[in-house]
């Protein structure tokens, strides 16, 4: 022990850092930030020195190139002893790393820790959510798989609408005329060395603010935040009721990265790696690619958006978000910091909250996407067929034939793209159904081409029996009334 | 040497060492961003477009959709497969052809041809589109991108580009059935 401490001194004696280093950590606190609220921060850190070691270890044996990506990660997964496993806690580490960095936000949002003089250091934050994101997507372009392919064919198409900029941004991001050998290497630089660069950089410029300004005091209903008296205020909040960082306050955020650590460790070995899934072919086009879970609201707004609205939404959106983010702690600098005196506040995140998730929940099951083999593998039920006609049988045979099941359920199997047809018959007479095959509109293609007119009346004859037992379907009352 | 002297000529100094410093930066900078931008230079290089054959006309027959596939004629080594492209060769009559990029006009996902409803249909945001390439349903704004195409020797053969994009969908911009084909 006393070697150890006459080594310790030998190096201090030098480097002078330890008392530096004893005053940062024992500077006071306000008594009340010793919370579980305020373990969130220091989480995201522990997390993301997970990623910056398990990136490391990956990278040792990732290879770069487009022919090779795909392969190297196979060997990761299969032959490497616990490759599979660094893998699997790489992107654990990373959807634990979003989540935690999103509930640090709303923590910070709601306790008004933006507010002045922490301006800076919330705007610093905005950037390091910024780039979270970008490691997000960087690191889904490295799985390089078909959801990676055709993920940078969509990230492409979006670049390529930015008026005039638009076709050289699409040829900057994918680093040539094609998805190819360039793209990858350049995300490889960007994921590697470009955006954890800056993180390391920016997370450090944003512990310093922490420890410069204090962390923020607990915030009280009723308690102003004013330029003038802030400073003053705090110092002797700090004075009165402080109590050391370390320990008084530390050993909770110790005790939160252990658990969250373990959570990753349990995810990783439960559940394993995220693919990689298919070959990045892109002559292999029986794929329905989908993003990662974080990117999932973005696939469903994607759908949902009327197609005029969509380049509008796509580029003013995340611009005028940002901004509104960035300029936050600028235009609501002062006042009230409390949550149970901010109800806009509140509502704010509980709008985003639900919009996000319920976009999210709806991309979990794609209802807008056409199930691309319901037509041969999903029979029309059995109720629908027995006791019908020849023709109406026929009819069904159109259905399946013509992919009609392919956007249609019936008996809740099938696509969800267009309405649901167990019912249709009480919706819609015979004339509207002919008419609405033949024509199309409101989203359907219009058959009237590829249908014949024996299979056109089949296939109405067919509908025309999807009605409830007991309830008749829809006829046309003037019908009956004008032909005798 | 006076006292006074010596800031003025270590200040000359530094100033000289800016300079020399803006003008090495300079010099540095002007390669740097020719790398960086290399893409767009290569661009505008000839021969970045190229006819490349799909293979023999036989192989396409009239009245129908295929699928085909050509080695996209930029690579570089490391490209592997992702240099293999698709696309849906569609013989109108025997005589004209509309050649497809696989790219859905919305957001560039793959679309499947369903020969017997006669319709592209995409699976990602559930685009849909005629035989002819024409806009039928969903979120595109648009037809889905053409190819030009030449019969040459008994081989058709299509000009390559980009990858169409929505807002830039180069070489292939074009959606008309009236383009009459040059052999």
């Amino acid at each position: 022990m006393r070697l150890i401490g006459k080594v310790g001194r030998w190096f201090d004696d030098r480097l002078q850092l330890g008392k530096p280093m004893m005053a940062t950590m024992a500077h006071p606190v306000p008594r009340r930030t010793a919370s579980w609220f305020y373990v969130f921060g220091s989480a995201a850190l522990t997390v993301f020195g997970l990623q910056v070691v398990t990136g490391i270890l990956l990278a040792i044996l990732y290879v770069p190139s487009a022919g090779e990506a795909w392969n190297a990660l196979q060997v990761l997964n299969h032959q490497i002893s616990a490759g599979w496993f660094i893998r699997a806690l790489h992107g654990w580490g990373s959807n634990f790393m979003l989540a935690i960095v999103l509930i640090h936000m709303v923590q910070v949002f709601l306790f008004g820790a933006y507010k002045f003089p922490r301006e800076l250091t919330w705007i610093v934050g905005v950037l390091l959510l910024l780039m979270t994101l970008g490691m997000a997507f960087t690191g889904q372009v490295l799985r390089f798989d078909q959801d990676a392919y055709w993920g940078l064919g969509i990230g492409a198409s979006i670049a390529s609408r930015v008026p005039l900029l638009g076709p050289a941004l699409v040829n900057l991001l994918l680093g040539g005329p094609i998805i190819a050998g360039a793209t990858l290497s350049r995300f490889f630089a960007l994921h590697v060395f470009v955006i954890p660069g800056l993180l390391i950089a920016f997370v450090g410029l944003h512990l310093l603010l922490v420890l410069k300004l204090g962390i923020n005091e607990w915030p009280m209903p009723g308690r102003i935040v004013r330029r003038a008296t802030y400073v003053a205020e705090y110092h002797e909040l700090t004075q009165r009721d402080g109590i050391p960082f370390v320990p008084a306050a530390v050993w909770k955020d110790v005790i939160f990265s252990g658990f969250v650590l373990l959570s990753i460790v349990a995810c990783a070995a439960l559940l394993g790696p995220f693919g990689p899934g298919g070959q990045p072919d892109p002559t292999i086009i029986q794929t329905a690619p989908h993003p990662d879970p974080f990117f999932l609201w973005l696939y469903a707004l994607l759908s949902y958006l009327p197609p005029a609205a969509e380049t509008p939404v796509l580029l003013i959106g995340p611009a005028v978000g940002l901004a509104v983010l960035l300029a936050l702690p600028l235009f609501a600098g002062e006042g009230e910091k409390s949550w149970k005196r901010r109800p806009i506040a509140v509502l704010t995140i509980l709008l985003v909250a639900v919009t996000l998730g319920s976009l999210t929940h709806l991309a979990t099951h794609a209802p807008w996407s056409p199930v691309m083999d319901a037509w041969s593998g999903e029979p029309i039920p059995e109720q629908y067929l027995k006791g019908r006609t020849a023709l109406e049988r026929h009819g069904a045979l159109v259905f399946q034939l013509k992919q009609c099941h392919n956007c249609h359920s019936l008996d809740g199997k099938g696509g969800q793209r267009g309405p649901a047809l167990d019912r249709v018959a009480v919706a819609l007479t015979k004339d509207q159904l002919i008419r609405q095959v033949i024509q199309g509109g409101g989203n359907m293609p219009a058959y009237g081409k590829n249908l014949s007119p024996a299979e056109t009346t089949a296939l109405v004859a067919f509908l025309e029996t999807l009605h409830p037992a007991g309830q008749a379907p829809a006829r046309d009352a003037s019908r009956a009334a004008i032909l005798p | 040497m006076s006292s006074t002297e010596r800031p003025s000529r270590r200040g000359i100094f530094i100033k000289l060492g800016i300079l020399l410093n803006g003008v090495a930066g300079a010099m540095l900078a002007v390669p740097i961003l020719r790398y960086v931008l290399s893409p767009l230079i290569r661009n505008r290089k000839p021969g970045y477009r190229a006819w490349v054959s799909l293979g023999s006309v036989a192989q396409f027959p009239a009245g129908q959709t295929r699928f085909a596939t050509y080695r996209n004629p930029v690579v570089t080594p490391s490209d592997g497969d992702t240099a293999n492209i698709a696309c849906w060769v569609r013989n109108i009559d025997g005589q004209r052809f509309q050649i497809f990029a696989i790219n859905c006009a919305h957001l560039g996902c793959p679309v499947r041809w369903f020969a017997q409803s006669n319709l592209f249909m995409c699976p990602c945001h559930g685009g849909a589109y005629y035989e002819d390439g024409s806009r039928a349903s969903g979120p595109p704004e648009r037809g889905l991108f053409e190819y030009r195409y030449k019969i040459d020797g008994g081989a058709l053969f299509i000009e390559t580009d980009d990858m169409p994009t929505p807002g830039a969908p180069g070489a292939l911009a074009s959606l008309t059935l009236r383009k009459p084909p040059c052999a």
